[in-house]
């Protein structure tokens, strides 16, 4: 019986014997475990990203917007009765306000509008809000404070910069007390939020929180009722009421609109059941993407197998004279099952490198998280072992089921 | 008891619907310390004898016993171990594995026998002296000559402590003073104890040992002492 360490030297040694042939034969398996790595890797660095960004949001968070859903996924507005973009109202808001295990309730405006200041111009989204905004969005204020109630109801020239329109028109000095003007008014700036990043293609900092009023009456111009609102944030008091309230917000405005379900004017989006959705999405991309470089990793395997039914072949002879020195069939079977396992794990290991390192360059370039978890480098390794001994082992058995004369007869 | 007992082996060889009586029942025993040669014309079944005395290949009838063993009675990895442990094999093409040094061929069949390293390296280093390449332990295959690549082998034979040693014409390959050579190192080997079958196409071989069986056909037509063994049997 043949000792384990000279197992592992022989079989180094025949491998050494044509690095060149080792070297391809392992490339195939480099690349199918690289491109596994690599697109599972990408594949959870955007899932992360888009769960991250879909929390960004707002925890526990409902958003109620005007029109109705279609099949497809899009709002659009609608012609029906009472329907339209200015279906909601503050009292809307006000009586979801009212509802069981509501924390917040944040109605708001949200318009475009001009920004000068410096003499640069920047067209960020302007919404107008109410101070619970910031609560509802769990959003904080990063320099400076947010506008306060009485403020609101004054419909004060006050506004917050988001981080990436302060940047913009105040590159070299604190905006906190500047003035921009939109409009043709001019606003005071009493405070800058916090960064969010992007959420999806959005940049969720380029925008500029006023009072309601303030964007109703000055900014927003004359459209639609006085008393309409473009969006109301709803922020259930808990994740486990959240469809809960989500019901109840339904049921409401379908009493207060007079509508039926089905012909709703308005649609209450559930942000954790959007982030589910393409959280799940994603996953099943990143599977896809796994699946299809694992057919590379297969081809990989065949290649083993392919070179190793050729080296059998050629060592036809070698193979009869151990067998003619005492080797039995199990010391021939692990040798060259032993020789397609090193070969394939060391793939690897070196495709496992290669495509954490692609990985990394293509999350830098797409601007993702780099998601490498040490299961998934472990998994690499033991599914490319677990190729080596599937491929390995036919050649390996008919190495060793060689009749040793017919072995040693061969040229 | 005699170190081989074999009592009418036959092997058959099926070609199609013929059939070759590559051995047709032969009877023979051979002694310890023996050192025979067999001889007899190409297909005469000389090969087959030694593959089947060696454990490479069984017999279809008959008994053969070696050291104690029934080797028909034997499974692949005992036979595995037998020719391990009991035979020391010598092949008319040496048979050395040209990705090996001289020292690591004879290990070889240490290795599969489970012997250290240590132990391995010694033994292997001890045996290249012995049979007088001391100076070329390092050595591939390719830089060594016919002669000296046949002593390697004649190295590794011995390197599992052989209870027997089989040479299928050990000097086929070689010019004829190497050849002599060969023949002259197993004669030293026999001298000093081990048990040698040999087989050759050339008289001159046969010449140098105790013994010779003659083969035609599959059948054993003559087993005759030498003189020379007369009297090395005189002497014992
Ligand atoms: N594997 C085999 N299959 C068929 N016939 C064989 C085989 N091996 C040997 N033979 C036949 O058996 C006979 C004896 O062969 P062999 O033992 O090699 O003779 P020798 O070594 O005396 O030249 C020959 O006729 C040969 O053709
Ligand atoms: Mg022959």
């Amino acid at each position: 019986m043949m000792r384990t360490s000279d197992l592992v030297a022989s079989a180094a040694r025949a491998l050494r014997a044509n690095p060149m042939r080792s070297a391809l034969t392992a490339l195939g398996v480099i690349i199918g475990v690289a491109s596994v790595v690599a697109m599972v890797a990408l594949g959870s660095g955007a899932q992360a990203q888009v769960q991250r960004s879909i929390a960004s949001l707002g925890s526990n968070l409902l958003i109620v917007v005007p029109g109705a859903l279609r099949g497809g996924g899009g709002v659009r507005g609608q012609a029906g009765a009472g329907g339209g973009w200015d279906a909601l109202t503050l009292d809307d808001a006000a009586a979801i306000a009212q509802l069981e295990n509501v924390a917040v309730v944040a109605p708001s405006q949200r318009t475009r509008a001009q920004v000068i200041a410096n003499g640069t111009n920047w067209s960020p989204e302007v919404n107008g809000v109410t101070p619970d905004f910031l609560v509802a969005r769990d959003w904080n204020i990063d320099q400076g404070r947010m506008f306060d109630e009485t403020e609101e109801r004054q419909a004060r020239r006050v506004v917050v910069l988001g981080q990436t329109v302060a940047d913009n028109l105040f590159p070299n000095m604190d905006p906190i007390g500047q003035t921009v003007r939109m409009n043709g008014g001019t606003y005071e700036v009493i405070g800058i939020l916090a960064s969010k990043g992007q959420s999806g293609f959005q940049d969720q900092d380029d925008i500029v929180l006023a009072p309601f009023t303030t964007v109703k009456r000055r900014i927003a111009g004359r459209r639609g009722r006085a008393d309409s609102v473009s969006q109301i944030s709803v922020k259930a008091q808990s994740e486990d009421v959240l469809s809960q309230v989500q019901e109840d917000v339904e049921n409401l405005l379908r009493q207060r609109h007079r509508t039926r379900e089905g012909e709703d004017d308005f649609t209450v989006q559930n942000l954790s059941s959007i982030s589910e959705a393409m959280a799940q999405t994603t996953q099943v991309f990143t599977y896809l993407l796994g699946g299809i470089s694992a057919v590379s990793l297969l081809v990989g395997g065949i290649g083993i197998m392919n070179i190793m039914l050729v080296s059998v072949t050629e060592r036809t002879r070698e193979i009869g004279l151990r067998k003619a020195l005492g080797a039995r069939q199990s010391d021939i079977l692990h040798q060259f099952g032993l020789e397609a396992v090193t070969l394939s794990v060391a793939g690897g290991i070196i495709g496992l490198v290669i495509g954490v390192a692609g990985a990394w360059g293509m999350t830098t370039l797409f601007n993702l998280p780099l998601v490498v978890s040490p299961l998934n480098a472990g998994l690499a390794i033991a599914f490319s072992g677990l190729v080596g001994v599937v491929f390995g082992a036919y050649p390996a058995w008919r190495a060793a089921k060689l009749d040793p004369i017919e072995a040693l007869r061969r040229e | 008891m005699a170190l081989i007992e074999a009592i009418n082996l036959t092997k058959l060889y099926r070609m199609g619907d013929e059939t070759v009586h590559a051995l047709a029942g032969v009877s023979f025993s051979i002694p310890q310390r023996d050192y025979c040669a067999i001889v007899g014309p190409s297909g005469s079944g000389k090969s087959t004898l030694m593959n089947i005395l060696g454990g490479l290949d069984t017999p279809t009838n008959g008994r053969l016993t070696i050291a104690g063993n029934d080797i028909g009675e034997m499974s692949d990895d005992d036979l595995a171990v037998f020719r391990n442990q009991t035979i020391g094999f010598v092949f008319q093409s040496f048979n050395l594995l040209p990705r090996l040094t001289a020292l690591e061929n004879v290990e070889l069949p240490m290795i599969y026998g489970g012997v250290l390293p240590k132990e391995r390296h010694e033994r292997a280093a001890h045996l290249l002296q012995r049979v007088g390449l001391g100076e070329r332990m390092g050595h591939k295959p390719t830089q060594l000559s016919g002669g000296q690549q046949q002593r390697v082998a004649i190295a590794r034979a011995l390197a599992g402590q052989p209870k027997l040693i089989l040479a299928d014409e050990p000097t086929g390959a070689l010019d004829t003073n190497t050849g002599i050579e060969i023949l002259g190192l197993f004669g030293q080997l026999n001298r000093e104890g081990a048990t040698i079958v040999i087989v050759t196409h050339d008289h001159e071989v046969a010449g140098a040992t105790n013994r010779t069986i003659e083969m035609r056909d599959g059948h054993i037509v003559s087993d005759e002492l030498n003189d020379r063994s007369a009297r090395h049997d005189a002497n014992v």
